[in-house]
């Protein structure tokens, strides 16, 4: 059973892995193919680095991604505070079936439908003028984070006394000062949570923003696409390998953190493994 | 919460708790609007788009066309050089694909997460990590990179000539498409499934045992049923994107494979025909609601035959 379950998950990470690592060694291939290798070489590298529209893409997903996930943890917090308070009122449910809609609709969809909007509001709001680009594109990401901000929240805020904000105002703090001061770092780590997973969602996101894009502002999903349209250069794999080893570092500094912190937590409560 | 409301409430009480809900709905309310305006209304967007024709005059002609039962949609008559598509055969063959690719993931997937959860804890991170890492590469990436590697010049048929062995076709078939889906969310069915199964309580597991149960109907009679949620959603995270998808189908599947996701994809940015588009994304809508529901259904019954025999 051991050596079973052994063989099954090295073949299971062989599949997960086989292609994207045929690209990393092929972005060192010295001529142009995806059968043969033929001498190890950078060239698709520098070809990458000179590429002035990729580095542009990049700049413009990191300002989106930064922008949408901080604007959705603003409002996706208030939110997840103001449903966890409601007790009785009408307003719960239909809230709650809201931040359902982007949740289990396909991508797809949720595209088309923003698409029809902004193209309504660019024709007959603004006459004429498009919002498709960087507003569009800001709208859209954080519409479709928000959900999974206040879900990574709500779960945080029902851990918690309600008592504890009620002591606070009791003694003389504002609805305010008792948010900033109890609430928010009790829940700070949902919040967090909530705020990465933003973060990278919209950094990955392809089919949502690509139906509300524009020309003028493209993110770095949307222009590889655009490369696996045309006639493919070699610089894909160069582009491909370089976020496998961002995302692998990133990885490993997360999980090394956590263990860490986890360390400390445990030598603080003296409790030994 | 029946509970709460039973108690006597004073005066005070219940103005106090007025006070509160007020307090709840205004902080709520940016989102509440933003949600409205950017999630709502788009949706009524695209049932009004179905239901009307290029003038804005009512029409049930797109979504009757796509059933089939207009022999002419609006669509062919306006652009004319269009073929007119066999839209139930393409909606039939994106549900058959997605289904398979989801039954595959589960197959592959659910042994996965049991031997994971079975692993030492800091070794069990280091895998599900090691499963998630794909995930965050962009999609387009690892389909690209299956392409190529499919690819009657790509590295297999390669190797394949090299060792004198003929070369397999494998792109722009059925099997490349469920291939790249499967490939691309089957961390999706491995992360719910796992995070379930390593909450278990082993306990059970044990009495299970201890009761006389062989590992066969340990795994029958407590194993699955306790993991039944995660295996609901898995199989919700890799349906929809499945179905709906128009990126692998496009580059694993050829033109010959085409799914009811490239049709819109077609529909809205190549022809814009906002109506038939739309038409179309409804009934892709409607299709995965109703699957969703009898699976809910369907797990629902499972906990509750569970909580019957406790």
């Amino acid at each position: 059973m051991k050596t079973f379950s052994k063989i099954y998950m090295i073949t299971v990470f062989l599949f997960l892995y086989a292609p994207i690592m045929v690209m990393v060694v092929f972005s060192f291939n010295g001529i142009n193919s995806t059968g043969l290798f033929q001498g190890f070489s950078f060239r698709w590298y520098e070809e990458l680095f000179q590429n002035r529209a990729v580095l542009n893409a990049l700049k413009n997903s990191l300002i989106l991604a930064v922008l949408s996930s901080l604007i959705s943890t603003v409002l996706g917090t208030l939110a997840a505070v103001g449903i966890n308070r409601m007790r009785h009122s009408w307003i719960k449910g239909p809230t709650m079936m809201l931040t359902d809609i982007p949740m289990m609709n396909p991508d797809i969809v949720t595209g088309i439908s923003m698409m029809l909007l902004f193209v309504f509001v660019g024709k007959f709001v603004l006459g004429g003028n498009s919002i498709m680009g960087f507003w569009s594109l800001l709208i859209a990401h954080t519409t479709f984070n928000l959900p999974y901000v206040i879900m990574s929240i709500l779960p945080k805020l029902r851990q918690m006394d309600p008592k504890l904000t009620e002591a606070a105002m009791d003694l003389g703090c504002t609805p305010a000062k008792a948010f900033v001061k109890v609430v928010l770092p009790f829940i700070s780590s949902g919040v967090i949570a909530g705020m990465m997973m933003a973060f990278t969602l919209s950094l990955d996101d392809f089919v949502i923003s690509y139906f509300v894009n524009g020309s003028n502002f493209q993110t770095l999903p949307i222009l590889i696409y655009a490369m696996t349209k045309k006639r493919v250069r070699p610089t894909i794999n160069a582009l491909s390998t370089i976020i496998f080893t961002v995302v692998l570092i990133l990885l490993i500094i997360t999980n090394a953190v956590q263990s860490r912190g986890e360390k400390k937590n445990i030598k603080k409560k003296g409790i030994r493994q | 919460m029946k509970k709460y409301e039973s108690f006597p409430v004073s005066p005070v009480e219940k103005k106090r708790r007025r006070k509160r809900e007020r307090q709840a709905a205004l902080i709520t309310s940016p989102y509440l609007l933003w949600m409205i305006i950017f999630t709502l209304i788009p949706m009524i967007f695209v049932v009004y788009y179905a239901f009307t024709d290029a003038t804005g005059a009512f029409t049930i002609n797109n979504v009757k066309g796509l059933l089939g039962l207009e022999k002419e949609t609006q669509n062919v008559i306006q652009s004319g050089t269009f073929i007119r598509l066999d839209f139930v055969k393409i909606f039939w063959r994106s549900m058959w694909y997605g289904a398979v690719a989801t039954v595959v993931c589960l197959l592959i997937a659910y042994p996965v997460a049991y031997f994971v959860s079975q692993m030492r804890e800091n070794r069990q991170q280091i895998i599900i990590t090691l499963v998630m890492l794909p995930m965050w590469m962009n999609f387009i990436l690892r389909t690209y990179a299956l392409m190529k590697m499919l690819e009657d010049t790509g590295i297999i048929n390669t190797a394949f000539t090299k060792l004198g062995l003929p070369v397999i076709h494998m792109i722009n078939t059925p099997f490349a498409v469920i291939l790249g889906m499967v490939y691309n969310f089957l961390p999706y069915m491995v992360l719910p499934i796992y995070s379930v199964m390593s909450k278990m309580d082993y306990s059970l597991i044990e009495a299970a045992q201890d009761l006389g149960c062989n590992r066969m109907r340990v795994f029958t009679k407590v194993i699955l049923p306790l993991s039944m949620g995660g295996v609901v959603s898995g199989i919700t995270m890799v349906f929809v994107p499945s179905v709906s998808t128009f990126y692998i189908s496009q580059k694993l599947g050829g033109g010959t494979n085409e799914m009811i996701g490239d049709v819109i994809e077609r529909t809205f940015l190549t022809e814009t025909n906002y109506n038939v588009g739309a038409a179309i994304s409804l009934v892709l809508m409607i299709l995965i609601f109703i699957c969703m529901a009898v699976m809910n259904r369907f797990s629902e019954d499972e906990s509750q035959g569970g909580s019957i025999i406790v």
